[in-house]
């Protein structure tokens, strides 16, 4: 029985696991679970994970939820190469710091840009709130600035001198705002480079396929294809942005 | 230089790594950084940790951040008892899907209260009264999952004895219950896992580590709280403002 991943591949944390699974050979079932579909919301899934949240992973009867916990779950049951998570005490300590870090300092900001422009208004059929996206921006502005001038500064990768699971997770976080056409790199030069590093040990063709799907506009007459889950997506979205 | 942890007891995460350090009797030197003075902010601890937050590890040359990463730090570094954060694969993940979750959907909501009954009125500032009832939603929605999903027919959060993921969420609890949220009424297993680990950290030790806090509206009642200088003004306003 195969380890089944349930992701979303617009959602950060689902295509840092779609990754590191695919560049560790670990072989897997993905069940795609569409969040702009509610899909997530739905009783089916609620018995994989009752938080409603993706990713989540089932192994046999094992049920486990929550991107970190998923990537360190495989990592040690498939004991995936030792950069990604370093055995040594303190490069240990380095990923799981930024791995606590990044909830609150790198993906609420990066994702709440993209929700903002392009979300929101894709299920609400109303304009971009400006106001709101430069303040968004701004935000994750000040964490750009932490990467690139302190971070980055006295190292090639997030964590460690090679790459690590908080790369992947920095990498699929900052690719949201890109998608909404947000240039979070340009002004960095040492995250441009770090970009390039992370996509020279990634590989092109598989950081492509796990991105195709938000890099691509989404057809608009599948927004309104199930109103009411429309309105709830779009109620949920003006409260987490305002 | 030994062990060095830079804490201020009214936060969450810093009692924490206070709790876990004390109760594995790790030797360290205490470094209290009075956050209401915003002595985060000074130019010699900026020069620690440039994120100015707390709670903050130095270990000779060694500087780490994030209460968890901390946690983990410590208890390999001194092979704390094998309960807090075990090597076996399953529980260790149900320790890292609950530090996870807590990370993204306690941290942001639980603090609020306190800053909304204590800390935004000590600055002469305000919090809408629609985000203080949203916040009220968000915090029982998360209560009954932490309940349901995370306790459920277990003793502790993450397996049959304590965990790392307990302290963690202890301590947001008691943030909550410090500002006279009634949290544990009408909530009877949730009351029983905190009896639990409460009784497992000793009655001492709570104690001390949660005097300053659960003391903190009779300090704010009788003005005897620390008035924020100016210069701390900007980062208060700024968490207020992200007050979800």
């Amino acid at each position: 029985m195969l380890v089944e991943l349930f992701l979303d591949l617009y959602s950060p944390p689902c295509r840092a696991i779609y990754i590191f699974a695919k560049k560790n050979g670990i072989p897997f079932e993905l069940r795609p679970v569409e969040l702009a579909r509610g899909e997530h919301l739905k009783p089916e899934f609620l018995k994989v994970n009752p938080l409603k949240k993706v990713p989540a992973l089932r192994d046999g009867d094992f049920l486990l939820a929550e991107s970190v916990a998923i990537l360190l779950y495989l990592s040690r049951k498939f004991q995936t190469a030792a950069h990604w998570y370093p055995a040594d005490l303190q490069a240990r300590a380095r990923v799981d710091e930024f791995l606590a870090w990044q909830h609150a300092a790198i993906q609420l900001p990066a994702t709440n840009v993209y929700l903002c422009k392009t979300l929101l208004p894709y299920f609400s059929g109303q304009p971009v709130d400006t106001v709101k996206l430069e303040r968004l921006i701004s935000r994750l502005t000040a964490t750009l600035q932490h990467l690139d001038q302190q971070v980055l500064a006295v190292r090639p990768f997030m964590a460690t001198e090679q790459v690590s699971l908080a790369d992947l997770m920095a990498f699929t976080e900052l690719m949201q705002p890109i998608a909404a056409g947000c240039e979070v790199f340009r002004d960095w030069p040492r995250l441009t480079s770090w970009r390039a590093r992370v996509e020279a040990v990634l590989g092109p063709e598989l950081i492509q396929e796990a991105h195709r799907l938000v890099l691509q506009p989404r057809d608009p007459r599948e927004a309104q294809r199930d109103p009411q889950v429309a309105q709830i997506l779009v109620h949920r979205l003006q409260e987490r942005l305002s | 230089m030994g062990l060095e942890l830079y804490l201020d007891l009214l936060s969450q995460p810093c009692r924490a790594v206070y709790i876990f350090a004390k109760k594995n009797r790790i030797p360290f030197e205490l470094r209290i950084l009075e956050l209401l003075k915003g002595q985060h902010i000074s130019k010699e601890f900026s020069q620690i940790n440039s994120l100015q937050k707390l709670p903050t590890l130095k270990d000779g040359d060694f500087i780490l951040t994030e209460s968890v990463a901390i946690l983990i730090y410590l208890s390999s570094k001194y092979q704390t008892e094998a309960h807090w954060y075990p090597s076996e694969l399953h529980v260790r993940s149900r320790i890292h899907e609950y530090l996870g979750w807590h990370a993204d959907c306690i941290r942001s909501i639980f603090g609020a209260p306190l800053w909304i009954r204590v800390l935004v009125p000590l600055i002469g500032a305000q919090v809408p009264e629609e985000k203080v009832e949203r916040n009220k939603a968000a915090i029982n929605g998360a209560l009954q999952k932490l309940e349901d999903k995370f306790l459920g027919c277990r003793a502790f959060l993450a397996s049959q004895e304590v965990t790392l993921a307990d302290l963690m969420a202890l301590e947001e609890l008691i943030q909550l219950f410090a500002v006279g949220y009634d949290l544990f009424e009408g909530r009877p297993r949730l009351a029983a896992w905190r009896k639990r680990v409460e009784t497992f950290l000793g009655a001492e030790l709570c104690q001390e580590a949660h005097g300053p806090i659960l003391n903190i509206l009779e300090q704010a009642a009788n003005k005897t709280l620390p008035v924020p200088p100016p210069e701390v003004h900007p980062t208060m306003l700024n968490r207020i403002s992200r007050i979800p």
